[in-house]
């Protein structure tokens, strides 16, 4: 697009909504009155007000609108409704603009519902259909198709006239499909059943079945053969594009069901595959790595409240080192007697996992608490109609990679690894050649608790943070790491993944249950097919 | 090997005729084989221990380990909260109360084994106890068997009455029915499409199946209504979350949600990230209180409702003294959480479900459970929730009002809707065919819980 | 392996199961726990200090229960090596069976007095599924409550045993079998009454099972099914199935090698150890009134194994004796400890495991060996590594094989 053109269409939009200003001024009895029933602390009565300023069209009321919808305006003592400015945090009174100085003591936040919510919303969209940003009219016009309102049929016929956008056009004609698909004009109402065709959106695909289907006298719904067969290759195609969009979403429901398995696994096939240590704490260190991202995050809120949006970069070492210092201090007091003895390590490691949980239900209390997600990881990327991808899960997804990256190298590229290595295949010719074994075998064991810590950041930012909360994961971890082959890192991602996205693709046919069910029958199965997992290790006579 | 097995097979075959004869004489009271009733069954009570330097005790019976400890250890709190405040005041009938604690670990079977410890040896007068239904059905007959008295304090799917328990959560016709009615009507959103998301056990089930008979009256279509279910501790809602949200497409939608504690942290983060919002698909919940929502993030939730009989931030004096009371209790006690600790429905449950039964003592001027029982009967109590709450003897359930709050971004609920008066309970649900000739009366002439006819057939006339 | 008081190492001979003082021990054991313990619950009066108090006779028998499983867990851990994280599948399935015999009696005495159990009502369920027929009936039910966890363990066990599965990859497919059911169970829609499992029954075999009289009766029944599943163990382990399954337990190549077909041994074992946690499932359903699937969880298999851990793998009595210390433990310190009990038994467990590598029954063992120590150290004055004497190097060998 030409910055020319672009600067034009600007100053255009900005003239337009100079004047409708104008306009709107004659008419400032309502519109004092509407906003003056901001004050009212009856919901009923401030919907009813907000449907009234929607209808009046006039813009000078967004700003209290605004305000209302993100929790910024207040109600003073004499029942006046002032607006807060986000910026400076100003106040001035929603009838007259006047500025509100000093701030009053006793304010009451205005009565907001979702009935409140729901009159505001399409208001709000009709005032925004005139805004001077394109994607601020776009977002207006898809919010009014979901909200399909009478009132809003002329202004969203008056925006199209208007609109210079392509994909804001777009979106006002579907917000308008509805309303043509009841026209008397075929040719409009085929225009409107190609928009929706093509736009592959399933909210009308109702009003679409119902116009290709008989009467009880056998008679169509829709008189025109042509507008049936408009409907019916529209629906076709919306099908077409939701079973596409359903595929798409379970491939990227199972990549982040995948992380989270190869986070969980992660730490504890270095203990269980390198060590041979069958960690049931392992649970626990993801635990305390949740609270630990929990401690941090409350410490920002107390303490940088101003950072607070980038506690979990700091969550991240903090948890790597608590989890760290927990598998060291464990494998020094305990583990190290128990090496060579796997299953005694369960019982000792169930021990402690007992005495973990109850020790953070103590100091914490036994209820979950709450680890907000920060303003970056909430919402998501919208990819399709009825597909929206949160950013926690691809921050999930990308953690992992990140996490297995720093695994891999520390293994494979760095002297840790090659001892760490060493000790695995051959533990007395390791000793022999001068290395620490038993130093290795603290720094591998925190290491594999310390993954399991970065598991529990990312635990908190998509479920609970409870005492609990690492019972949860330990079986699926176990399979994780005994599918992909023990002591195979590679094999724990492969099985990760595989996992995941089976359990993923069955969901939607078989329930979450039974595709579970399903998936650890398969693990069951295939063990029998590889004993020794997907990845077994070559084998050794000792 | 062949001929060792024979051995073997003959070392059962004697083993169980040696079971056969020894348990056989012991076992075999002659006509036991009828049912026995209520009456029969009662062994003798514990003689109450009229020696008044003897502390009264009081089993408190909810988990405090295990996946359960979630909700029931502020429970068990509580309990101990208003258990101090009457010893402060002198105990009942001069005697100090003695709270015997003890960790079900929610562990079902475990349940029943406390209850009869609790029953039979430490012989506690009373017991505050449980959260889910199936601890409750494992305990019942325990309860039923040695004539305890049971207080139950949670919300749950109704369909039973019994003699041994006094329900002090609401039945279903407290808090779902009236929500629904809520979300039908134009300032609930008048929604025509329904949701029914629930854990899969009994009290998701039963609740949905009234609610299906609900709304089947209200003249819903069946293609209306999508019933789902999840396991306990399901944690990975994303492929439900775009169901719903492709379901609600059309037609105006609530989500009625009966999801148990756990699961609702990743249910609700799922809903916000796919931006799934109140205004557009409201979601209503059953199991969702002030204490659940302090482990959520409640910023992106803002507007999703809650119906319950009490919340915390009812603005009456009662709920005033109440809140104060446990703040002042937490901090004594040092419990863990400190000021972040809230009230919940359950907690003001246990809470009246005490008093009740301390005031019932009083008049009764014994511990004996069948004086109380009949002493309840005409008890009432001002409740936080600023309602004169009263126990129904007949149904031995509470009288109790329904308020519908929505989520707030401070983690507490706004009051949206609420009943005139506290409402009386239905402890079997007319809109469910088997259950709708039943009756629950444990007042003369019926003197049953679960009948379509009185025990005593013809009263005698004048 | 000297130390190691293996049945090998118990007196020569074929069907020899015990010395004279074993025996005697095992029947002043069997009289006390058949006839002392329910002749004090009935003679003496309540007050009595000999009084066995009512509550505690299921409670009793419940640990029988947990005995039986252990034994069978022993048998197939101590004895043939092969670690199950399972066994709860295999006991809760007896139970069901057991569960669903006593749901068929009490038909029609249900809350919605309907020929359905409750839980078919409320999901409206109009007849029984074919999978509960013939449960009326006694007898069939005891034999499904055998026959229902001996065929799902001889399917598992001959799948996997053929394809030489072993350690820790048999270990936790044994666990994803348990959970798997314990998922297929929770489902309401399964058909077994989901997470609430199977309860309110009334009577058993025309006897009410609120009686004290019936909760004696099958305290005695368990306790007889305890000392029989005892003996049978000891019989299979003293004779030459023992010895084979020991020689599968320490070198299976070897014991291969040899000529023995190794699957048909384990096999045998593991079906019968399965069978056994069928009987006790079944003997505990009516004793503890509820039947549920999170007896199925992964966590109630490991708690099963930390029964014979604690007790003392590889010797039978140490089972047994390990099942009563930690869930009598458990029953004890949940009650007298409610918010500290999760220490004790953590504690406890890893105390045995670093200080008692071979349990409660090693305990004779260690004092010996500690109290042998104690003479050296004081005549030679020479300090000795404790490592050394509690013999981790042999121990080692013999998992890594």
């Amino acid at each position: 697009m030409a910055p020319t053109r672009a600067f034009v269409r600007a100053v255009l939009a900005s003239l337009v909504f100079a004047v409708l200003l104008c306009a709107g001024r004659a008419r400032a009895g309502d519109l004092e009155a509407a906003l003056g029933a901001f004050g009212d602390g009856e919901p009923e009565a401030v919907a009813a007000a907000v449907t009234r300023l929607g209808a009046l069209g006039d813009p000078a009321a967004l700003p209290a609108l605004e305000a209302l919808r993100d929790g910024r305006l207040f109600v003073d003592a004499d029942g006046n409704a002032l607006v807060e400015d986000a910026q400076t945090k100003t106040l001035t009174r929603a009838a007259d603009g006047q500025r509100v100085d000093p701030r009053p003591l006793r304010l009451k936040t205005a009565a907001v519902n979702n009935a409140v919510r729901r009159a505001l919303l399409p208001a709000l969209a009709l005032l925004e259909l005139r805004a001077p940003d394109p994607n601020q009219r776009r977002a207006a016009a898809e919010e009014l198709a979901k909200r399909p309102l009478d009132e809003a049929i002329p202004a969203l016929r008056a925006a199209l006239a208007r609109e210079t956008d392509g994909d804001a056009k777009t979106a006002i004609g579907l917000a308008l499909a509805r309303a043509d698909l009841a026209s008397d004009d075929p040719e409009r109402r085929i225009a409107a059943i190609r928009a929706l065709g093509e736009s592959g959106q399933s909210a009308l695909k109702e009003e679409l079945t119902s116009l290709v289907s008989k009467r009880d006298d056998g008679s169509y719904v829709e008189p025109d053969p042509r507008v049936r067969d408009a409907a019916g290759s529209a629906l076709s195609a919306i099908e077409r594009k939701q079973t596409f969009v359903g595929f798409a979403g379970n491939t990227i429901y199972g990549l982040s069901l995948a992380s989270v398995l190869l986070l969980t696994a992660l730490g504890l096939a270095i203990t269980f595959g390198v060590m041979g240590v069958i960690n049931m704490a392992h649970g626990e260190m993801l635990m305390i790595g949740a609270y630990s991202t929990y401690a941090v995050e409350r410490v920002f809120e107390q303490h940088w409240p101003s950072a607070f949006s980038y506690y979990l970069v700091a969550a991240v070492p903090t948890a790597f080192v608590v989890c760290f210092a927990v598998g060291v201090v464990l494998e020094r007091a305990v583990i190290r007697f128990l090496y060579g003895r796997p299953l005694e390590t369960l019982l000792a490691t169930w021990g402690i996992s007992l005495m973990l949980i109850q020790t953070v239900r103590i100091v914490f209390g036994a209820q979950n608490v709450s680890v907000a997600n920060p303003p970056w990881l909430s919402g998501g990327a919208h990819l399709a109609d009825g597909l929206v991808v949160p950013y926690s899960r691809i921050a999930t997804i990308v953690f992992a990679l990140t996490v297995l990256a720093f695994v891999g190298y520390l293994l494979k590229r760095t002297r840790f690894g090659l001892q760490v290595r060493a000790v695995t295949q051959n533990r007395a010719m390791a000793s022999c050649l001068g290395i620490s074994t038993a130093r290795v075998d603290m720094w591998t064991f925190g290491l594999g608790s310390a993954v399991g810590g970065l598991g529990g950041v990312a635990l908190s930012q998509l479920g609970n943070v409870g005492p609990e909360m690492g019972q949860a994961y330990i079986v699926d971890s176990f399979m994780v790491v005994v599918l992909g082959g023990v002591g195979k890192l590679v094999g724990t991602v492969v099985s990760a993944v595989g996992l995941g996205m089976l359990h993923k693709y069955l969901e939607p046919i078989a329930g979450a249950v039974l595709g579970k069910i399903a998936m650890l029958l398969f693990v069951i199965l295939f063990i029998q097919k590889r004993p020794q997992g997907l990845f077994a290790m070559t084998e050794r006579q000792a | 090997m062949r001929s060792w097995m024979v051995t073997a097979s003959m070392v059962v075959l004697g083993a169980t005729a040696v079971a056969c004869g020894k348990g056989g004489p012991q076992a075999g009271p002659s006509g036991s084989a009828q049912p026995a009733t209520t009456d029969e069954a009662k062994t003798a009570p514990p003689k109450p221990e009229q020696d008044k330097s003897q502390p009264i005790k009081v089993g408190v019976l909810h988990s405090l380990s295990g996946t359960m400890a979630i909700s029931e250890t502020s429970l068990r709190d509580v309990a101990l909260m208003a258990i101090e405040e009457l010893n402060a005041k002198g105990g009942v009938l001069g005697r100090k109360l003695e709270p015997v604690v003890v960790d079900p670990a929610s562990n079902w079977p475990l349940f029943a084994e406390k209850s009869r410890g609790l029953l039979q040896s430490d012989k506690v007068a009373v017991v505050f106890g449980c959260w889910t239904s199936v601890s409750r059905k494992s305990v019942l007959p325990v309860f039923e068997e040695l004539n305890g008295m049971l207080f139950y304090p949670v919300q749950y799917e109704g369909e039973e009455s019994s003699y041994n328990v006094f329900y002090t959560g609401a039945a279903p016709n407290q808090q779902a029915i009236p929500a629904v009615e809520y979300m039908m009507s134009a300032k609930g959103g008048a929604a025509k499409r329904f949701v029914l998301l629930g854990t899969d056990y009994v009290y998701p089930r039963t609740t949905n199946k009234i609610l299906r008979y609900f709304l089947q009256s209200k003249g819903i279509a069946d293609a209306d209504i999508l019933e789902k279910y999840t396991p306990f501790g399901h944690a990975d809602y994303q492929t439900i979350v775009a169901e719903v949200k492709r379901f609600s497409a059309g037609k105006r939608t609530a989500v009625i949600s009966t999801i148990n504690g756990d699961s609702n942290v990743p249910f609700y983060k799922e809903l916000a990230n796919q931006q799934v919002k109140a205004e557009d698909v409201p979601v209503v919940a059953f199991s969702v209180g002030e204490e659940e929502l302090r482990g959520i993030d409640t910023k992106p939730l803002v507007g999703h409702l809650a119906a319950w009989n009490y919340f915390m931030s009812i603005d009456t004096p009662e709920n005033k003294v109440f809140i104060d009371k446990w703040r002042a209790y937490v901090k004594k006690a040092n419990l863990p959480g400190g000021d972040k600790r809230v009230t919940n429905d359950p907690m003001e449950a246990t809470y009246i479900g005490i008093q009740l039964w301390a005031r019932a003592v009083e008049q009764a001027g014994t511990t004996d459970v069948d004086a109380v029982r009949q002493a309840l009967g005409s008890q009432s109590i001002k409740a936080p929730s600023g309602f004169e709450i009263r126990l129904d003897p007949k149904n031995h359930h509470l009288h109790k009002p329904v308020f519908i709050g929505e989520v707030q971004a401070n983690g507490q609920f706004q009051v949206v809707w609420k009943t005139e008066g506290p409402i009386p309970a239905q402890a079997w649900s007319p809109y469910i065919p088997e259950s709708a000739k039943k009756v629950a009366d444990w007042t003369y002439p019926w003197l049953c819980g679960n009948c379509t006819e009185a025990k005593v057939k013809s009263a005698p006339k004048g | 392996m000297s130390t190691d008081p293996s049945p090998t190492t118990a007196p020569r001979g074929r069907y020899v199961l015990h010395t004279k003082t074993g025996w005697m021990v095992f029947a002043a054991t069997a009289t006390i726990a058949l006839v002392v313990v329910p002749l004090l619950n009935r003679l003496p009066s309540e007050s009595s200090v000999l009084h066995v108090p009512d509550f505690a006779v299921p409670l009793l028998g419940k640990f029988l229960c947990y005995a039986i499983v252990a034994l069978a867990l022993d048998l197939v851990w101590g004895y043939a090596g092969i670690l199950s994280l399972g066994h709860g599948v295999f006991f809760t399935l007896g139970g069901y069976a057991m569960g669903m015999h006593l749901m068929r009696v009490s038909a029609g005495e249900g809350v919605y007095r309907s020929e359905l159990p409750d839980f078919m009502v409320f999901l409206d369920w109009k007849e029984l599924p074919w999978y509960w027929r013939g449960f009326q009936s006694l007898p069939f039910a005891l034999a499904m409550a055998l026959f229902v966890p001996g065929a799902l363990a001889f399917v598992f066990g001959y799948f996997a045993f053929r394809s030489r599965i072993k350690g820790v990859y048999l270990s936790i497919i044994t666990q994803a079998l348990t959970y798997a059911f314990s998922l297929l169970f929770f489902r309401n829609a399964t058909g077994f009454g989901g997470n609430n499992g199977l309860t309110d029954f009334k009577r058993l075999a025309g006897f009410s099972l609120q009686d004290p009289n019936t909760k004696l009766g099958l305290y005695v029944a368990s306790g007889v099914a305890l000392a029989a599943s005892y003996l049978l163990c000891r019989f299979v382990v003293a004779g030459r199935v023992g010895k084979v399954l020991t020689a599968v337990r320490d070198a299976e190549p070897k014991a291969r090698f040899s000529g023995y077909d190794t699957v048909r041994y384990k096999l045998f074992a593991w079906t019968m150890s399965a069978v056994l946690c069928g009987v006790a499932g079944a003997l505990y359903t009516p004793q503890v009134g509820i039947i549920n699937p999170s007896e199925m969880a992964p966590s109630s298999s490991i708690e099963m194994v930390l029964w014979v851990a604690v007790g003392g793998r590889g010797t039978l009595v140490g089972a047994i004796v390990g099942a009563f210390a930690v869930s009598g433990a458990k029953s004890w310190l949940t009650a007298s400890l409610p918010s500290a009990w999760l220490y004790c038994l953590g504690a406890l467990f890893i105390v045995v495991t670093l200080v008692l590598p071979r349990g409660l029954a090693g305990l004779p063992d260690a004092a010996r060996k500690l109290r042998a120590t104690f003479e050296r150290r004081r005549r030679t004055g020479a300090k000795v590594d404790a490592r050394a004497s509690e013999g981790v190097a042999s121990e080692t060998r013999e998992e890594r094989a």
